[in-house]
């Protein structure tokens, strides 16, 4: 892909881009911020609660953007064997969990004064906790072994297998959710969103990914040196010994 | 200003979740750049001994 | 083909040989359920309401807690390189082990399920349907749990991290098993859900036999 899986060229790609996506992010989040909190109404139904929303949507979608970056860059590492991609696939797993977590508590948040408790096994949010697990289990298993490259190897058919199975969890959690739907909670689902509030979600939610860019951005560059920084070691181990 | 604060009633929800996810954020904006700042710290250093002793040696 | 069979061979008479692996599965399986009257309460009625879910988080749990012998031993002392190497494809081990650990595993809670349904006051017609469903389910739950096994082959706390990578992958297996023996409780039809777990058995064949056969290459390099 424009020669980006040769580490070097990566790095200098890296720093160039850098800067501008952080410069982005500062700019989406500041406006959305502004607009979402002081100059969009509030919901005639939910009142003030719904700018929850504009915190709560967009991790969502992070959540689960960032896991198909790391199943298709795991993909591509697994058969193209660029250790890049792996780097990038190792990198966007601490984001994608962040961002579940955050959609969690403010999903928690936003319920307690809306339906009444601070935990629904509304089907969403059931996913995303499943989705959350999927993280955990990636990241330990990339942790788990003493040298990294078979960390790597293990963790990204994971992430394959995993991402083979979210629409199946996604499908099964639905089906399982109208089943068990108590009648005490009122779906209130998705407000059809009118345009004032549409503007600071969409620049929440790009704003959301210009971050992620930019830390995503960091932490392949800090797995390619660390890499680096082991084989200088491994060379001078062998060269004195 | 101050029915700003208290959100319709809801200032204990919205305002935690505001600053909840500014938190993970944060934290992730940390772990981020100090991971990086380290990397290449250590990176400089080794790369400085094994350019001084490619020198000595040709 | 025979070379399936050599393997399955193989398989079941290293498990065999230590018999006791099957009935210390069977012996969890049976006293977990049994704490859960404990917890609950004897009521007849309440228990019967979640016998399908006591029975199959615990057949679950019990499948899970057997896995991580299933390459272990091979990984250890060297043969799964060799098996590795044999001119059989590596699907086929996989499709060997895996049957063996059903044989050893799934087959064994079936034959406890009646047990624990006089336990759980489950009538005769509901626990019919649910060894249908295990019939169904357990097989998915050993080929999903084969590629958990063979990830964690080398790493540091195997056991425990199997079980945090295949649960959430159970999921689907427990919700459509539970939601066919509890249709069927209410007097629902409940084809429609064993033909949802059926598919999904179907779809982790595949899934399971190359997935773990890509971690195994992993492992042995």
């Amino acid at each position: 892909m424009f020669g980006l899986q040769n580490p070097t060229k990566f790095l200098k790609f890296a720093k160039l881009v850098g800067p501008w996506f952080a410069l982005a992010t500062v700019l989406l989040i500041g406006s959305g911020l502004w607009i979402g909190l002081f100059a969009s109404p509030a919901d005639y139904q939910q009142g003030e609660t719904v700018r929850i929303m504009y915190v709560h949507v967009p991790s969502a979608w992070m959540g689960m953007f960032a896991y198909t970056v790391m199943a298709v860059a795991s993909a591509i590492a697994l058969v193209w064997k660029h250790p890049v991609a792996d780097h990038v696939a190792k990198g966007s797993a601490p984001l994608g969990a962040g961002f579940t977590l955050i959609c969690l508590v403010t999903g928690a948040l936003w319920g307690k004064p809306m339906w009444g408790a601070w935990w629904v096994w509304d089907a969403r949010l059931t996913s995303m906790l499943i989705l959350f697990f999927l993280y955990l289990g990636y990241m330990a298993l990339s942790g788990a072994f003493d040298n990294a490259e078979r960390g790597a190897k293990a963790s990204a058919i994971l992430a394959v297998v995993g991402w083979v199975n979210v629409p199946i969890i996604k499908f099964s959690v639905d089906w399982w959710n109208t089943l068990h739907q108590p009648a005490s909670v009122t779906k209130a689902g998705m407000p059809s969103i009118d345009p004032a509030m549409l503007i600071p979600l969409l620049l929440m939610g790009v704003g959301f990914t210009t971050f992620y860019a930019t830390l995503l951005l960091w932490r392949v560059r800090s797995e390619i040196l660390q890499t680096r920084i082991r084989n200088i070691r491994l060379a001078q181990i062998h060269g004195e010994g | 200003m101050s029915d700003l604060f208290s959100m319709g009633g809801y200032a204990s929800f919205v305002w935690p979740s505001y600053g909840l996810a500014f938190l993970v954020m944060l934290a992730l904006f940390i772990d981020s750049r100090l991971r990086l700042k380290k990397a290449e710290a250590e990176f400089e250093k080794l790369d400085a001994v094994r350019k001084a002793a490619r020198d000595q040696r040709s | 083909m025979n070379r399936y069979w050599e393997l399955l061979k193989r398989e079941l008479r290293l498990a065999l040989r230590q018999g006791s692996d099957s009935m210390m599965v069977v012996g969890f399986f049976v006293l977990a359920v049994i704490l859960f009257p404990f917890g609950i309460g004897p009521e007849p009625s309440i228990l019967a309401r979640v016998a399908p879910g006591l029975v199959w988080v615990n057949a679950l749990l019990a499948a899970m807690l057997s896995l991580d012998r299933l390459y272990q031993a091979d990984y250890e002392d060297g043969s799964l390189e060799l098996l590795i190497l044999t001119p059989a494809p590596l699907e086929l081990l996989v499709a060997a082990k895996v049957t063996a650990h059903w044989l050893t595993t799934g087959l064994p809670l079936m034959a406890a399920a009646p047990l624990l349904a006089i336990f759980l006051n489950l009538n005769a017609y509901d626990l019919g349907v649910l060894l249908l469903t295990l019939a169904v389910g357990t097989p998915a739950l050993s080929l999903i749990g084969s590629v958990g096994a063979a990830l964690v082959l080398g790493a540091r706390r195997g056991g425990v991290l199997i079980s945090l990578l295949v649960l959430p992958l159970f999921i689907p297996v427990l919700i459509f098993a539970v939601g066919c023996v509890d249709a069927a409780q209410h007097a629902f039809p409940w084809t429609g859900q064993l033909a949802i777990l059926g598919a999904i058995l179907l779809g982790a064949v595949p899934l399971g036999l190359y997935a773990s056969a890509a971690a195994l290459r992993q492992a042995a390099e």
